[in-house]
């Protein structure tokens, strides 16, 4: 397949050809991974800027290894999204930053929208990180290889994501890939917790996780954000876990050969109790693994382009 | 001077013809439908041209005093001027906020210094526009405002709403009302949809507006004081509206062009030229829009002129600030809705003329012999693109740069002089 892309701005642009592209070429990185040297030649001399203006350590991690095993040369950049409104704006730093003559950017950043208009304007590629509440393609790929990795095909799973879908990018471009892909994805949150028109998103809704724990082949939950609480989208902690967490009594529910997932981090004893993130059926850190072949796979196709590697 | 052979259109007898107008000491002296012998060295040949009143835009922000990197009373009235705007009612959102009659004074004094059109202010209805305490509405209107609002803000406070609602009536001063339940708002920044939730924007539900829109024609109703809703943009709150007039309430109400043209989708691009408040709605309802006006539901158009420098809308779409300019595309833009939906020019002129001038109390927007002679020159034919070196407002932030449009000002009249030429 010829990859079309400069960026990787959401899942919503690509085709399921394209994803399957990906996840078929992650095999192949994921390989380099398991080598005694790591590394192989294939960017070098070209540059990656790391831009993170959001907390992150296992994405960012993910992204930086990922390009120094395909030998590129990488900066990261961190900085607190705090004070955009006040000196520099992004597009200016990102203008900046082009005069630098980077190959890519991955930028991860608080507000919808900014990889969207960075790709448009900058001559480089960008892939996105994460961008507000609005998409976070390379962690719904990482997933998605994850299962496929499990299951063999993505195509008739039953995917549950549980919690914060209303907040969640995670949650969004997942829903996106595993339905373009052919599985079914079932969104269980609080009423409070799901977003408007999420009936228009191909995904079943759900508010009850019972229900849907025990025929889901695997069971996404999303990190529970402090500052909904401080906002009031539910009571309490010990509410929310009870009715939306995942604990040992559903991980029994759950049915054979069914997987637990989470993006990370973690909040153990709010949406995810020991037992359950602990267990035998979780693949968090198959995830975390399968996060650095994808991100390889997308710096390859991003910036090294047309070449089938296998 | 003379205006000769234009079509004269006049929104009070509803009538289009051919004719002359003669206009001395700044009055309309006479109006003569077929022409009439008689011309000055300086008589205006209108051939193939519309002859409008001066139009009345009575939602504006001058941005003067405290903002004049924006937009000042100066450079507004000259971005009024160039689209046919003759009368800008300046809403009280300034710094310091004019909710007292020394920064009335100023805007007045300045105005007719300096403002090539007639510019009216509008005060405060509570102090500094925090819902708390009434303004000096007696003072500001012995000082020259025209009407009072708190705009970009909903008073809070059902109590304090109808109390400000009172005492506005006590001068005889029309209420506007931004209708927003804040809390609701909450951090949105576009329309709350399907849409919004794809984009990873917040959203700003309907009902956010429709709950102000409901409680306010209430307490007009109780109170039987009229009450002016500005920028409605949702459907229900159109059909709130519709109730409420007929079951007799004095509420009457204003929508902008950009609901009109423009619909949440322009917003996918992230353009923050597309942000503004209340937000774009869906095309439900926008087509609720345009058949209020075809029934006459809405009153008034007034464009919400709200400039903001190109380093604010730069921000990210979360941040940039809400609004857009609009007084130099408000005429082309009428046109387009009267041509795309069939509905009368006149009634649509009507909507920025007499109507405005009714609800406000004020003179102008008619061509009547012996009416201030405010006239608008507007070419049907001509197609022109609406680019940023267009643009007289200090501030470009509008979405509609790079459009084509179909009519343009040729000349501007305020007072018998001409401030504006094409």
């Amino acid at each position: 397949m010829n990859w079309a892309h400069k960026d990787l701005i959401g899942i919503q642009e690509l085709t399921p050809a394209e994803i399957g592209h990906i996840l078929d070429m992650a095999s192949s990185f994921k390989e380099i991974s398991k080598r005694d040297i790591k590394k192989v030649p294939t960017l070098r001399g070209k540059t990656v800027v790391l831009l993170f203006y959001e907390a992150s350590t296992r994405t960012r991690l993910s992204f930086e290894i990922a390009a120094k095993r395909l030998s590129a040369d990488t900066t990261a950049l961190s900085q607190s999204g705090s004070s955009f409104s006040k000196g520099e704006t992004i597009m200016d730093a990102a203008h900046n930053i082009m005069a630098m003559a980077p190959d890519c950017i991955v930028i991860r950043y608080p507000y919808a929208g900014i990889p969207k208009k960075m790709a448009r304007i900058l001559p480089c590629s960008v892939i996105n990180a994460g961008d507000g509440f609005h998409e976070h393609p390379t962690q719904a790929l990482l997933d998605m290889y994850s299962l496929k990795e499990r299951f063999g095909s993505l195509k008739g799973l039953d995917v549950a994501i549980v919690g914060d879908i209303m907040h969640s990018r995670v949650a969004r471009s997942n829903v996106y890939g595993l339905t373009k892909m052919g599985a079914k994805v079932t969104l269980v949150a609080p009423k409070t917790l799901l977003p408007p028109g999420v009936e228009t998103w191909g995904a079943r809704v759900s508010t009850d996780l019972d229900r849907v724990v025990p025929h889901a082949d695997a069971v996404m939950m999303l990190r529970v954000q402090r500052e909904r609480l401080n906002e009031r989208f539910f009571p309490d902690v010990r509410e929310y876990s009870t009715f939306y967490g995942l604990n040992r009594r559903r991980v029994e529910a759950m049915k054979p050969g069914a997987v637990i997932m989470h993006p990370g981090p973690m909040n153990r004893g709010v949406e995810i109790t020991h037992d359950a993130a602990d267990s035998a059926r979780s693949i968090i850190l198959d995830q975390v693994e399968n996060g650095v072949a994808i991100r390889m796979t997308l710096l390859y196709l991003s910036l090294g382009g047309a070449v089938n590697v296998d | 001077m003379w205006i000769k052979g234009g079509t004269i259109f006049d929104p009070v007898s509803g009538t289009a013809e051919t004719g002359d107008i003669r206009i001395k000491d700044g009055l309309i002296e006479g109006v003569y439908p077929g022409g009439k012998k008689g011309s000055s060295p300086d008589a205006v040949d209108a051939k193939g041209l519309w002859v409008l009143p001066g139009l009345i835009d009575m939602h504006v922000h001058l941005r003067d005093p405290g903002y004049e990197y924006k937009e000042d009373i100066v450079s507004g009235s000259r971005a009024a001027a160039a689209g046919g705007v003759t009368t800008v009612v300046c809403m009280p959102n300034t710094d310091p906020v004019n909710d007292n009659p020394s920064v009335t004074q100023y805007i007045v004094q300045k105005a007719a210094r300096e403002a090539l059109v007639r510019v009216l202010p509008a005060g405060a209805l509570t102090r500094e526009l925090k819902g708390a305490e009434l303004a000096e509405m007696g003072l500001m209107k012995a000082a020259g405002i025209v009407a009072v609002t708190d705009d970009g803000r909903s008073v809070e406070s059902a109590a304090m709403m109808r109390r400000a609602m009172e005492y506005a009536a006590t001068f005889g001063l029309p209420v506007i009302t931004h209708c927003q339940d804040r809390a609701l708002s909450g951090e949105g920044v576009m329309n709350e949809s399907a849409l919004s939730a794809k984009l990873g924007l917040a959203g700003i539900p309907a009902a956010s507006e429709d709950i102000v829109i409901s409680r306010d024609v209430l307490l007009a109703g109780y109170t039987g004081i009229p009450v002016h809703i500005t920028h409605v943009s949702t459907k229900t709150g159109l059909d709130l509206i519709r109730q409420a007039k007929q079951s007799g309430v004095r509420v009457t109400c204003d929508v902008t062009p950009h609901h009109l043209l423009l619909t949440e989708e322009s917003v996918t691009g992230y353009d923050t030229n597309a942000k503004m408040y209340p937000p774009l709605r869906g095309e439900e309802d926008r087509r609720a829009l345009i058949k209020g006006l075809k029934s006459g539901l809405v009153d008034c158009i007034a464009t919400d002129h709200a400039p903001h420098a190109q380093d604010e809308k730069d921000l990210d779409f979360d941040l940039a600030p809400f609004g857009i300019i609009g007084l130099q595309t408000l005429l082309p833009a009428i046109m387009q809705v009267h041509r795309e939906y069939k509905i009368d020019f006149i009634d649509l002129l009507k909507k920025v003329t007499v109507n405005p001038a009714r609800i406000l109390g004020i003179d102008g927007g008619t061509l009547t012999p012996g009416s201030r002679a405010d006239i608008t020159l507007f070419d049907p034919q001509a197609t022109w693109v609406f680019g940023e070196d267009a643009v007289l407002s200090k501030s470009k932030n509008s979405p509609f740069l790079g459009r084509v449009f179909n009519g343009r000002v040729v000349r501007t009249i305020v007072a018998g002089r001409t401030v504006h030429q094409a």
